[in-house]
């Protein structure tokens, strides 16, 4: 049951992440040619593999009970992070993450920025290609890090971040656009969920605390914060309503 | 700005985020049930109620600014 949960934690995740990125790489990608924006897709999921194939061994070294305090607290804190801004967006108090409209603030960006190429290769669209990828690459990173270490499993949670990145390759591939149909919020919903469960059970455990139900208490934690953070969203949608001024809803 | 300083305000932002508080939250939870637990007593409960009474906290702070 863990090992499912786990998967789903990393690929869900990665997921997100990898749509994010890929906005990026099609609007540098079309507006100024996929030869280097590709190299650069190329260079950035290679450091992340390395990156990966370095710590993840290096942290099966380190005593369970301790990873699992270190780890669950880092992903408590990730998981909190992505669990508030997901609920601001779902009640209106933080604008929706708009694919569509970064899409063509970076096609603009990148049209009108003027690099002198070298060795056939174009200096924007590599190096903008490479840092979008790594930097929302580095969270998946992160995740199948302290998501797979904990479980002692790193390959599964890398497996699952390589499957997401070739579901959405290929439907980036199929769209040729942004993927804007994409629930974006509500994953992020779930993924913040998840890793708040994860990062509760883990620490708790590092830290010495012995879950009743032994692992079907992170199905218990996960049904506690999913109903919580519900309600948390219809209060403050609630909120949000009562302190807007009159006549300011259309 | 150095580039260590550049990579310690890039790992602050990536880890900590933009609400402090939350981060010394966990820290303290976390101490908290680690004391409950070496005592003996279950301490199971404590975690879930406050990460939620920490992201009540963090909500409540982000929607008044």
């Amino acid at each position: 049951m863990s090992a499912t949960v786990l998967f789903l934690a990393a690929f869900l995740a990665s997921a997100v992440e990898m749509v994010e990125a890929l906005t990026i790489v099609l609007a540098v990608g079309l507006a100024r040619g996929w030869r280097s924006a590709l190299i650069g897709v190329g260079a950035a999921l290679l450091a992340l593999a390395a990156l990966v194939a370095a710590l993840g061994p290096a942290l099966t070294v380190v005593p369970l009970g301790a990873l699992r305090l270190v780890v669950g607290g880092l992903l408590l804190v990730f998981g909190l992070q992505w669990l508030r801004k997901a609920i601001l967006r779902a009640s209106g108090y933080k604008a929706l993450h708009d694919e569509e409209r970064i899409f063509a603030d970076e096609s603009e960006r990148a049209r009108r920025t003027q690099v002198r190429g070298w060795n056939g290769l174009d200096p924007y669209a590599f190096t903008f290609s490479f840092k979008g990828v790594l930097l929302e690459g580095l969270e998946v990173a992160f995740i199948v890090l302290t998501v797979g270490s904990s479980q002692r499993n790193v390959p599964l949670a890398a497996a699952a971040a390589a499957a997401a990145f070739l579901l959405v390759a290929a439907l980036g591939l199929l769209v040729r656009g942004p993927l804007t149909r994409v629930p974006e919020n509500t994953l992020k919903l779930g993924v913040g969920l998840m890793l708040t469960s994860f990062g509760s059970f883990w620490g708790a455990e590092g830290a010495g605390v012995s879950w009743p139900g032994g692992d079907a208490a992170l199905i218990g934690l996960l049904a506690f914060f999913t109903c919580a953070s519900l309600v948390l969203v219809r209060l403050l949608a609630w909120q949000r309503t009562r302190l807007q001024p009159v006549g300011a809803e259309a | 700005m150095t580039r260590a300083r550049a990579l310690g305000v890039f790992l602050y932002d990536f880890l900590v985020g933009d609400d402090w508080l939350v981060a010394l939250g966990v820290v303290v939870l976390l101490g908290a049930t680690a004391l409950v637990a070496a005592e003996g007593m279950p301490a199971w409960w404590l975690p879930p109620l406050a990460v939620l009474g920490l992201l009540c906290l963090s909500l409540r702070r982000a929607a008044r600014s």
